[in-house]
């Protein structure tokens, strides 16, 4: 569904990404991981056109968006949605009027339509009677479960997840992956993630791709990634607890 | 010796460089209001923001710069023994000049900075590409209606702005100054004609789509940092205010 091909970008002059060639598996959840400053949220932005390649291409489908703007670009983005780092909510908007947003803009919906659907997205993610709060009042887990209920509200093709327990304590991150992998599972979207959170990524996620000086190093699905005899890779995902060896299955 | 030249050049080249970026963005922003969909609860609540909640500021600023228009007028002209066109005086200045320059700045101060701060900040957090990512495009959504509330808002403060600063100058004037209350408004219908009045408006609306341009384009392409956003509200509140002087200059020699 999504393909990148011989894709590199420079950002303030120095090379980020050097040539990322990458399928996306359709309706698997997909998780990219790699060093800090090596470009996976650059890459994860390439996939939805927030960011275009100084060379290479991007595939969504049949359509290469690397070049395109305006309404075609907006078309291919309909089938995304998004869970940026810090949620992205609309802070003049109540989280009610964040999620039932892209509802009104989008699809025009008014009415009591707009808040049934809105209601099930909020329960849905445990935000039940949270509506009417502002995201100055939520915690940083609550604005994330916010962010998702919108991404799910439009009930998109594709999320893209940006590092989406980053800042989160231990118990507030599991509970946010335990509620990506159980959406993912019931609406079946292609899911495509970012994190650092080593070693629980491997339990939530189908495949795990590595990004190593601006290239894929390694992609495989969680369990065959665990066995790697790179010892670049294995010395990366062992720092997190996983004591990953040659032919040992982990977790 | 060469390389000041050179810094000085690329420092001109840079300004005029933005310059044309900011009217490509301005121009970017007009293109997409007249496509749907139609926003006018949006333009609405920002005419709200920028017109409506000015208009204290305004009113206040407005009634002083009359009184103490009128003050310095009379004792003025009082050496002429021409208090009678007191008036006229204070008319004529609010309506061709103060009214239009000195509203545009309090509208920069208080609604120019906030929008640039308010776009800024939707920058930093991520909530512009959230737009963007909705396939909803942040010109539209976001900028065009300040810019149009930016030119409805700003020419109504200034009708407000003249009206007020008119009667301060009066309550000075003739109740404090004791000036004929019939000398100085019947000096106001002799001496404003209409050219005054259409070329207080022409500078009023440039001057509110100045100050919602440069405002918006500086919060939209903020740095994505605390200090990147506090440069940002700083340049433009001054980049609006020195494009509002200079243009004004610009505009006055045209018109008289």
């Amino acid at each position: 569904m999504i393909r990148l091909i011989g894709v590199e970008k420079e950002l303030g002059g120095q090379p980020v990404l050097q040539g990322i060639d990458l399928s996306i598996p359709v309706g698997k959840l997909t998780t990219i991981i790699g060093r800090s400053g090596e470009g996976k949220s650059v890459l994860l932005k390439h996939m939805i056109g927030l960011m275009q390649p100084d060379r290479g291409e991007v595939w969504v489908g049949d359509v290469e968006i690397s070049r395109l703007s305006g309404t075609r670009l907006n078309d291919v983005r309909k089938r995304f949605a998004m869970l940026f780092q810090g949620a992205a909510l609309f802070d003049s908007l109540s989280v009610f009027e964040n999620v039932a947003f892209p509802l009104r803009e989008k699809l025009r919906m008014k009415g009591p339509a707009v808040a049934r659907r809105v209601e099930e997205k909020l329960e849905e993610v445990g935000l039940t009677g949270m509506g009417h709060k502002f995201p100055a009042e939520l915690s940083g887990g609550m604005r994330k479960r916010a962010g998702l209920a919108r991404a799910l509200v439009m009930e998109p093709e594709i999320i893209l997840f940006d590092e989406p327990t980053t800042g989160l304590d231990p118990l507030m991150a599991k509970s946010i992956h335990d509620l990506i992998i159980t959406m993912h599972r019931r609406f079946g979207f292609t899911a495509v993630m970012v994190s650092h959170e080593i070693p629980e990524i491997f339990a939530i996620s189908d495949w795990v791709a590595m990004i190593r000086k601006g290239k894929i190093a390694a992609m495989a699905t969680a369990a065959e990634f665990q066995r790697t005899t790179d010892p670049d890779i294995h010395e990366f995902i062992s720092v997190g607890g996983t004591v990953a060896l040659p032919g040992l299955l982990v977790g | 010796m060469t390389n000041v030249i050179e810094q000085l050049g690329a420092s001109a080249v840079m300004r005029i460089q933005e310059m044309g970026r900011m009217l490509l963005f301005v121009l970017s922003a007009f293109a997409w209001l007249v496509r749907p969909p139609f926003r006018f609860h949006q333009i609405m609540k920002q005419l709200h923001f920028i017109g409506y909640r000015s208009t204290f500021v305004v009113v206040l600023t407005a009634g002083f710069t009359g009184m103490v228009l009128a003050l310095q007028g009379y004792y003025s002209l009082r050496k002429f023994g021409a208090e009678g066109v007191l008036g006229s005086a204070v008319a004529l200045s609010m309506i061709r000049e103060l009214g239009p320059v000195l509203a545009a700045l309090m509208v920069t101060a208080r609604a120019g900075s906030a929008m640039t701060a308010e776009i800024g900040i939707m920058r930093i957090t991520e909530q512009i590409d959230a737009l963007d990512t909705m396939a909803i495009n942040p010109l539209q959504y976001l900028i065009a209606p300040k810019l149009v509330a930016g030119v409805i808002g700003v020419p109504l403060l200034v009708a407000i702005f003249d009206v007020v600063g008119i009667y301060g100058g009066s309550l000075v004037g003739v109740d404090l100054l004791g000036v004929s209350e019939g000398a100085y408004w019947s000096s106001i219908e002799s001496a404003v004609e209409w050219k005054d009045v259409y070329g207080g408006i022409l500078k009023s609306i440039s001057f509110g789509l100045i100050v919602s341009s440069v405002c918006c384009y500086k919060g939209f392409y903020t740095r994505q940092s605390a200090e990147g956003l506090g440069r940002a509200t700083t340049e433009a509140v001054v980049l609006s205010s020195v494009l509002i002087l200079v243009w004004d200059y610009f505009l006055t020699s045209v018109l008289l």
